[in-house]
């Protein structure tokens, strides 16, 4: 190959690449997009699972929202207050905590409670299962089991119990990104905050005592709950229970009422008051406050709590020596055994609730060893 | 008109990309999990291949031909394809961020793809002319859209169903594209 073949190939190759590389550095100029260094910096904070539970397009998306003041700093669910507050620092505002939202099931068909209207063969996917007939359980509304949520959640935070076969959320893990509640075609998903003992645990709309042939643990829709619970924070929406959970104290009460308990509480969390008798002065501030009167004692004397105590807590934050502490129970619930008033002036008569002997207190036993 | 019906039905079954020359396999496989990001990636691919087919096409015609340099045809391409990508990639960028979001990772994994190198060598191999060589470019492309949006949509299924366990994931998806390159090898013949 003679010299001038080799000279003429390498110019070439060069021009060719000197013109592409001018070509590239003015469309470099032409197509420049501005880069804002605010966004480079809120990225940095973001916890980078590009979960989309923001509303915005992944953490980049998120970022830039919020660098050009689109967005406020804390809507990171993932990142939490921490994340808030490192974004708050950078783009100069302060940040108030928020209460941590965690997902939760409203069903509680599993087992014997919800039988399968037939044999499901298809594919594992709660959506191509909720297709089907209305359903694979007996109740249109139920959790089927099939595992979307659980391929939805990107924080291993959800899974299909393996003996129950429904849907159990590990709320350690959940960082309210809400991927699941959009993901279940049943609608059995929803928010709630985290580390509540108290749990609406149907969402069938439908009433009626015909409805316990579906699910013997369906919400029949008769507002014993609604009743029972002394904080006003139970109204019934859409046929269910609704919790205003800022109202709840996680006293339980609406569980106790529930006839078929669809209203999932943890009683073996379930705590008492207890009162120090040496520093109870009796002042009946405590005995005022109960709303389950479950506190007994004459004006002077030390006061003392009975089995009906819910473990609500009103009367150790109310009591003025500091003398009521919220322990483990000894014992579950008792809720005849409280202040007996005298019959004329009751609106609770003990009458008809000794009429129904040890009942009450069996079916609680063996909820709480569920 | 012949000539240009023949090569969009020999580029998009017989002689397919993916199931036949086996071009871009491993985007074909790496992208194929998700029907969508299985079709923005067909969809980029017949952007580039056919912009890079014109391209290429012109370099060889006006530089590499008369000087004689035939022999740089496969430097001169890589450096067209790559300088292309690039410009793609900025135009997105600055044009439709959200477009540039969407397809981000998979313009710069174009450029490093067997089959647009391959659609450019081609087009010199068949000897086309212009209008035949970005003919040919895009129907290659679309072609290798076709076999990835049906591979993806039978990955998407066989993911939601119960596989034997040795058949789970990717072992499974690799049979699959075989059977597929055989029922692909039907339309041998057809041209």
């Amino acid at each position: 190959m003679s010299m001038s073949a080799i000279l003429i190939a390498a110019l070439v190759m060069s021009v060719l690449g000197l013109l592409f590389g001018a070509l590239l550095g003015v469309t470099g100029r032409v197509f420049k997009v501005p880069v804002n260094e605010k966004a480079e910096a809120l990225r940095e904070c973001l916890p980078g699972a590009n979960c989309g539970a923001c509303g915005f397009p992944g953490c980049d998306g998120y970022a830039a929202a919020v660098a050009d003041g689109k967005a406020e700093v804390g809507a990171c669910a993932v990142g939490g207050p921490a994340c808030a507050a490192k974004m708050g620092e950078i783009m100069g505002v302060s940040v108030s905590a928020s209460v941590r939202m965690v997902a939760s099931v409203a069903c509680q068909g599993y087992g014997d409670h919800c039988k399968p209207k037939a044999d499901y063969q298809g594919m594992t996917d709660c959506v191509a299962a909720s297709l089907v007939n209305n359903g694979t359980k007996a109740c249109q509304y139920a959790c089927l089991g099939l595992g979307t949520c659980e391929r939805a959640c990107p924080f291993d935070a959800i899974h299909i119990d393996p003996i129950k076969q429904i849907a159990v959320v590990d709320e350690e893990k959940c960082q309210a990104c809400k991927k699941c509640v959009a993901a279940c075609p049943q609608h059995v998903l929803s928010m709630r905050p985290a580390g509540r003992v108290v749990n609406v645990g149907c969402h069938n709309p439908e009433k009626g005592i015909a409805l316990k042939e579906k699910c013997d643990r369906a919400c029949i829709g008769c507002e014993a709950c609604v009743k029972a619970c002394n904080f006003g924070a139970i109204e019934m929406e859409n046929g269910v229970p609704k919790i205003d959970y800022e109202k709840c104290v996680g006293c339980m009460a609406c569980a106790d009422a529930c006839p078929t308990g669809a209203m999932e509480a943890d009683f073996e969390t379930r705590k008492e008051a207890y009162i120090d008798p040496s520093k109870c002065v009796g002042c009946t501030m405590c005995a005022r406050q109960c709303k389950f009167d479950a506190i007994e004692g004459a004006l002077k004397q030390p006061h003392k709590v009975l089995g009906a105590c819910t473990g609500c807590g009103l009367c150790a934050a109310k009591c003025p020596k500091k003398a009521i502490t919220m322990r483990d129970r000894r014992a579950p619930r008792n809720k005849l055994d409280k202040v007996k008033k005298a019959p004329a002036a009751a609106s609770k008569p003990a009458a008809p609730a000794a009429a129904k002997p040890a009942a009450p207190v069996a079916p609680k036993a063996t909820t709480e060893n569920k | 008109m012949n000539a240009i019906l023949t090569i969009l039905i020999g580029s998009i079954f017989v002689n397919n990309f993916a199931m036949s020359r086996f071009y871009g396999i491993c985007p074909f496989l790496g992208v194929s999990k998700k029907l969508e990001t299985a079709f923005g990636m067909g969809m980029a691919v017949t952007f580039v291949m056919a912009v890079a087919s014109l391209v290429a096409y012109l370099v060889n015609a006006f530089l590499l031909i008369p000087l004689g340099l035939e022999y740089l045809q496969t430097i001169a391409f890589i450096l067209v394809i790559a300088v292309l990508v690039q410009i793609v990639e900025m135009a997105i960028k600055k044009m439709s961020p959200g477009l540039y979001q969407a397809l981000g990772v998979y313009l710069p994994l174009i450029t490093t793809n067997c089959a647009v190198l391959g659609v450019a060598q081609l087009n010199v191999t068949e000897g086309y002319n212009l209008i035949l060589s970005v003919v040919n470019g895009v129907a290659s492309a679309l072609g290798y859209t076709l076999s990835i949006c049906l591979f993806a949509g039978i990955r998407e299924r066989l993911a939601l169903n119960n596989m034997p366990k040795w058949m789970e994931g990717f072992t499974g998806a690799m049979i699959t594209a075989g059977l597929m390159a055989v029922a692909f090898n039907g339309f041998s013949g057809l041209i």
